[in-house]
C-alpha cells in the first residue's frame, strides 16, 4: 500500500473533472441552505482532505437505512465508497467477514483514533436485554463503547437510532412495553450510558437519503455538523414540517378533501388529512427533496404521512387525541364526512 | 477437530453467525445462529390490523414490501376482503420490481466477491475485457476504453491505500478461480448495477410513494392513477416513467445478470456438486390474477406445492390453515413454549416466550447441543424445507411451466450440467437468476393489463366498504402469504372486537437459517455445509459462498412474541383497561 494522499490528488488521478467536483459542492452547499460561497469553500477544504474514514455499526435494525443511502442522487453511493470516504467497516457492503472484518474495524480504529466518522443505524438493547443483538459474541452496547471513544462525530442515522422507533415502540400487552430495553444513541450518551461525542441525529424511517448525504458532505467540507435544533437534526431538513411543503396544501386551506383512497378528491390532489396525513406534524424533507430521484413522495401517490421521523410515531404520538394505543396510528377510525 | 467461527457473516441483510466443525479440512457439522432480535410480533398485539402493515414492513427494509404485502393480505384473509383488479396489478408490479432489484444487488453487491477478485481485475487487459463483454451481450458499455476507464479508477482507489469496504477481503486466495478480464467486467457491472437500482426502485416511489418502505394500505393499495397532473405521481408522465423503468428493468437482467451468471458459472463447475442442503422444497405461490385475487391459489404464476427428496414427479399440497402442516419449533432457540419445547405450535396457536440461555458476551463459542440460535425452526410435516429461488424454480419446473423449462434446460445445457446440479450452491445461484428473467418479463403483461383498465375507466384502486373497524366481525383469523425474494413467506393474524389479538411470521430466512429440531434434523444452512472442504480455514471462503447463495436475511428471521411469560397474551379487548 502506498502513502495516503489528498482528496484532489486522488480524484485528478481518478480522473475526475474539477468542474463535476464543484458541481457536487454547489448542490449539497445549496441542499443545506448554506450561504452564497460556501461551494466554494466546500470545495476548497474538500480539495484538500484526505477520504476520511467511517464507520458503520448497525445494531437492532433492518437495513432499509443503508437501503436508502444506496438510493441517493447526488453524492451516490458508488462515489461515497470509492472517491469520497474509506467505509472501513459495514456489514452490509464489506467484503470481509468474522475475524478479518472485526480486524477491519480495529485497525480503522487504531489507524483514525480521534479523526473517524461513526455512522449508527439500529437502536441498542439495554440492560438484561442487552444479548438480544450480539455481533463476533459482543454485546452492540460494549462495541459501541468502544467503537465511539475515537469519533470525532457521531451520525445516527433512521429513527431507530435517533429514537429508539421500531424496537423501542411498545409491545402494548407487554409488563414492559419497551421489550428489549431499545434506546437510541442520544439517550444512552445523556444516561452516561456510552461516552458522550457530537451528534447529529438524521430520523427516518428509513432517512431520506440526501439528508444523510448531505450531513456527511457537510462534515467532510467543514470538519462540523450543520446547524442542528434542539432535538439535534439537521435545521435544513427538519425544521419545516412535511405539511408545509405539500403540493396538497392548497387544497387543505380551502378545505378541499379526499375522502377514499381513489375518490376524484384524491386524484385531484385534495388533502389527504381526513384518510390520517400526519404531515403538518411530521418534521422531514420528503416533500422537498422527494423520493427516488425527485420520482415522487408518499402524499404524491396517494398515501398520507405516517410522520416516521418523529419520536413516538409508532405510538400514536401523532394521532389526534385519546388513549395512546387504543385505535389506529394512521387511520381515521371512522368514515370520513366530507 | 477444529471449529471455525464466522461472525458477523457480512454481505447479508441483519446479523448472522455460523460455527463449523471440521475434521482433516472437511465440514462434519455446522451450526447457524441468528444473534439479534426486536420482538416486532408482541408489537402487534392490541393495536389496529390495518397499522399492522406498516410495523412489519420494518421487520426488512431491503426485501422492504414483503412484510408489508404479507400483512395487508393477512388482514384482508380474515375479514373476507376483497380488493379491486387494479391494486392487484399494482401489488405485483410492485413485488415484480423488489425481486428484479433485490436479486441483481443481491448478485452484484452481496455475493460476487465471493467469486470475483477485484484486486485480480488490475491485471486484466481492457481491449480483452470489451471482446469478452462483446462475446456475452448487445450491452452498451463495451469499448475497450470503458474498461480502462473502470480499471484506472480501480488502480487509484486501491494505490490510495484505503481500501475502505474492500479491506481484508480474501484476495488472491486460490479458489477465486476467473480470469483478470471477467473479475474487470463484474467489477464494472458491480458499480453500473448500484446505479441502475435507483432507477429500479423509482417504481415503488410511483405506486407507493417512496423506497425504502412503500406505502401499502389494508383493502388496495394507495396510489390514484390517472390523476392531476403535476399532483399525483401515478399522471400519464408517471405512467410512461414505470414503462421506461419496467424495460430497464428487462435490459440490465438480459444483457448483464444472465450473461454474466453464466459467464461465472463456467469457472465454477465444482459447486453445482456441493451445499445441496436438505433437498426438500416449499413455495406458498405468488403473483395472483388480477381477477381471482390472492384467494385463487390456481391463478398464481408461481404455483404453491411442496417437493420432497429431489421428487420433481410430485408436488404436495400446501395449506396454511391445517394445524398439521406448519409449525416452529424451539428445542434449540432461545425461547420456552409453556408446554415444553419437545413439540411444535402451528403459528394460530404461537407462542413464544424469550429465554436467553446462551454464552454471557463477550464469548467465543456457542453450543450447538443447547439452544444456540433466535431463530426457531419451522417444519412442513416435521420436515425441514428449503424455501426461496431454487424451491420456485423446481416447482415452476416440476409443474411444467414452459418457459421455465426452456431457459432451465438451455442454461444447463450451456453448461453441459445435467438437471441434478441445481440442487446445489451454484444451481441457488443460477436458479435466482433465472427467476428473475421470468418475473420481469412478466411485468409486462400487468403494466399492459393495468394501462387497459385505466383506458376502459377503471381507476378503482382501493375497497372501502370494510375499511373501518365498525364493518367487521367481532372476531376472524387468516393468514396472508408471498413469496418473498428469500422465499415462502406468512403472517397469521388472529383479530378481535377490532384488534389484533395474535400476530405470527413464519420467514423465510427463519426456514432456512435455523437451528437444529427437537429430532435432531439440521436446517437448511446448516445441512448444507456439512461435507465442505475447507482450503484455508483461516479464510473460509467456501462457507461464505453457500450461505450467501441461499441470500440471508436475519433480520426477517428472527422474531418474538410476548417476553413477559403466560403463554399468549390476552388483552382486554373492549376497553383496553388491561393495557
Ligand atoms: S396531504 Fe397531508 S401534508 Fe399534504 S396538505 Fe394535506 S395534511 Fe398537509
Amino acid at each position: 500500500m502506498t502513502e495516503r494522499e489528498s482528496f484532489i490528488d486522488y480524484l485528478s488521478r481518478r480522473g475526475i473533472s474539477r468542474r463535476g467536483f464543484l458541481g457536487f459542492c454547489a448542490v449539497t452547499a445549496s441542499a443545506l441552505a448554506l450561504p452564497m460561497g460556501a461551494a466554494r469553500t466546500m470545495a476548497a477544504n474538500l480539495a484538500a482532505a484526505q477520504r476520511p474514514c467511517v464507520i458503520w455499526l448497525s445494531f437492532q435494525e433492518c437495513t432499509g437505512c443503508t437501503e436508502s443511502l444506496t438510493r441517493a442522487a447526488e453524492p451516490t453511493i458508488e462515489s461515497l465508497i470509492l472517491d469520497q470516504l474509506s467505509l472501513d467497516y459495514h456489514h452490509t457492503l464489506q467484503a470481509a467477514s468474522g475475524e478479518a472484518a472485526e480486524l477491519a474495524r480495529q485497525n480503522a480504529i487504531d489507524d483514525n483514533f480521534g479523526s473517524y466518522v461513526l455512522i449508527v443505524d439500529g437502536a441498542v438493547p439495554t440492560g438484561e436485554q442487552a444479548t438480544w443483538s450480539t455481533i463476533a459474541g459482543q454485546t452492540n452496547l460494549d462495541m459501541l463503547k468502544e467503537t465511539l471513544d475515537g469519533a470525532a462525530l457521531v451520525i445516527a442515522v433512521g429513527t431507530c437510532a435517533t429514537f429508539g422507533g421500531v424496537p423501542a415502540a411498545a409491545a402494548i400487552a407487554a409488563e414492559r412495553p419497551n421489550q428489549s430495553g431499545a434506546k437510541g444513541v442520544g439517550d444512552l450518551m445523556s444516561a452516561s450510558e456510552v461516552p458522550e461525542r457530537p451528534l447529529v441525529n438524521v430520523p427516518g424511517c428509513p432517512p431520506v437519503p440526501g439528508a444523510m448525504t448531505g450531513v456527511i458532505a457537510h462534515f467532510l467540507a467543514f470538519g462540523t455538523p450543520p446547524e442542528l435544533d434542539d432535538l439535534r437534526r439537521p435545521v435544513a431538513y427538519f425544521a419545516d414540517t412535511v405539511h408545509q411543503r405539500c403540493p396538497r396544501l392548497m387544497h387543505f386551506r380551502n378545505e378541499r378533501f379526499a375522502l377514499a383512497f381513489d375518490d376524484e378528491g384524491a386524484r385531484n390532489g385534495y388533502c389527504l388529512a381526513k384518510l390520517g396525513c400526519k404531515g403538518p406534524k411530521a418534521h422531514n424533507a420528503c416533500a422537498t427533496l422527494k423520493w427516488n430521484l425527485g420520482t415522487s413522495f408518499p402524499m404524491l401517490s396517494g398515501h398520507g404521512c405516517l410522520g416516521c421521523a418523529e419520536p413516538g410515531f409508532w405510538d400514536r404520538t401523532l394521532a389526534p387525541e385519546g388513549d395512546r394505543f387504543l385505535g389506529s396510528a394512521f387511520y381515521p377510525d371512522a368514515p370520513p364526512a366530507a | 477437530m477444529n471449529t471455525v467461527v464466522v461472525d458477523p457473516v457480512t454481505r447479508i441483510e441483519g446479523h448472522l453467525r455460523i460455527e463449523a466443525q471440521t475434521e482433516n479440512g472437511i465440514i462434519t457439522a455446522a451450526s447457524s445462529t441468528g444473534t439479534m432480535v426486536r420482538g416486532i410480533e408482541n408489537m402487534m398485539i392490541g393495536r389496529d390490523p390495518r397499522d399492522a402493515w406498516a410495523i412489519a414492513q420494518r421487520i426488512c427494509g431491503v426485501c422492504t414490501l414483503v412484510h408489508g404485502i404479507a400483512s395487508v393480505r393477512a388482514v384482508e384473509s380474515a375479514l373476507d376482503y376483497p380488493i379491486p383488479p387494479n391494486a392487484e396489478l399494482i401489488r405485483n408490479l410492485m413485488i415484480g420490481a423488489q425481486f428484479v432489484h433485490d436479486h441483481v444487488m443481491h448478485f452484484y453487491h452481496l455475493h460476487a466477491l465471493d467469486w470475483v477478485d477485484v484486486v485480480s481485475a488490475l491485471d486484466a487487459d481492457p481491449a480483452a475485457t470489451a471482446d469478452l463483454q462483446q462475446g456475452l451481450s448487445a450491452w452498451p458499455n463495451n469499448s475497450s476504453a470503458y474498461f480502462a476507464d473502470v480499471q484506472q479508477r480501480l488502480a487509484g482507489f486501491v494505490g490510495s491505500g484505503q481500501l475502505g469496504i474492500f479491506a481484508n477481503g480474501y484476495w488472491g486466495h486460490p479458489e477465486y478461480r476467473l480470469p483478470p478480464e471477467l473479475n474487470l467486467l463484474a467489477f464494472a457491472h458491480y458499480l453500473e448495477a448500484l446505479q441502475w437500482q435507483r432507477e429500479a426502485a423509482r417504481l415503488h416511489a410511483l405506486l407507493g410513494g417512496k423506497n425504502p418502505h412503500p406505502n401499502f394500505v389494508v383493502g388496495g393499495a394507495p396510489c390514484v392513477l390517472d390523476g392531476n397532473a403535476g399532483r399525483t405521481a401515478m399522471d400519464r408522465n408517471g405512467r410512461r416513467l414505470m414503462a421506461q423503468i419496467i424495460t430497464g428493468m428487462q435490459t440490465f437482467v438480459d444483457q448483464v445478470y444472465v450473461p454474466d451468471t453464466l459467464a461465472i458459472a463456467r469457472y465454477y463447475k465444482d459447486w453445482s456438486a456441493r451445499g445441496e442442503g436438505v433437498g426438500n422444497f416449499m413455495a406458498y405461490g405468488e403473483f395472483p390474477d388480477a381477477l381471482g385475487g390472492a384467494d385463487d391459489t390456481a391463478g398464481l404464476f408461481i404455483p404453491r406445492g411442496a417437493i420432497l427428496n429431489r421428487d420433481l414427479s410430485s408436488v404436495l399440497p400446501v395449506d396454511l390453515d391445517d394445524p398439521e402442516q406448519v409449525s416452529e419449533d424451539v428445542s434449540h432457540a432461545w425461547y420456552d413454549y409453556s408446554a415444553g419445547n419437545a413439540q411444535g405450535l402451528h403459528p394460530y396457536d404461537g407462542e413464544t416466550r424469550p429465554n436467553y440461555t446462551g454464552p454471557t458476551p463477550p464469548y467465543a463459542h456457542i453450543d450447538p447441543q443447547q439452544a444456540y440460535s433466535w431463530l426457531k425452526s419451522p417444519r412442513w410435516q416435521g420436515l425441514p424445507m428449503e424455501v426461496g429461488p431454487l424451491a420456485r424454480v423446481v416447482m415452476l419446473y416440476a409443474t411444467g411451466h414452459q418457459d421455465t423449462r426452456d431457459l432451465v434446460d438451455a442454461s444447463l445445457a450451456d453448461l453441459e450440467l445435467p438437471l441434478s446440479a441445481l440442487f446445489s450452491t451454484l444451481g441457488r445461484v443460477a436458479a435466482r437468476t433465472l427467476e428473475t428473467k421470468l418475473i420481469a418479463d412478466r411485468m409486462s403483461d400487468w403494466q399492459a393489463q393495468l394501462e387497459a383498465n385505466i383506458s376502459a375507466g377503471d381507476l378503482a384502486t382501493h375497497n372501502a366498504d370494510l375499511f373501518y373497524p365498525q364493518s367487521w366481525p367481532a372476531s376472524a383469523r387468516g393468514a396472508g402469504y408471498m413469496e418473498a425474494p428469500r422465499g415462502a413467506l406468512a403472517h397469521w393474524v388472529v383479530i378481535g372486537d377490532g384488534r389484533i389479538a395474535n400476530y405470527q411470521c413464519v420467514v423465510p430466512s427463519t426456514w432456512n437459517a435455523g437451528p437444529r429440531d427437537a429430532a435432531g434434523q439440521e436446517g437448511p444452512y446448516e445441512a448444507a455445509l456439512r461435507g465442505h472442504p475447507l482450503h484455508d480455514p483461516a479464510q473460509p471462503i467456501e462457507i461464505l459462498r453457500t450461505i450467501h447463495s441461499f441470500d440471508p436475511c436475519l433480520a426477517c428471521a428472527v422474531h418474538v412474541a410476548d417476553p413477559d411469560g403466560g403463554g399468549m397474551i390476552q388483552i382486554a379487548t373492549t376497553t383496553g383497561a388491561a393495557l
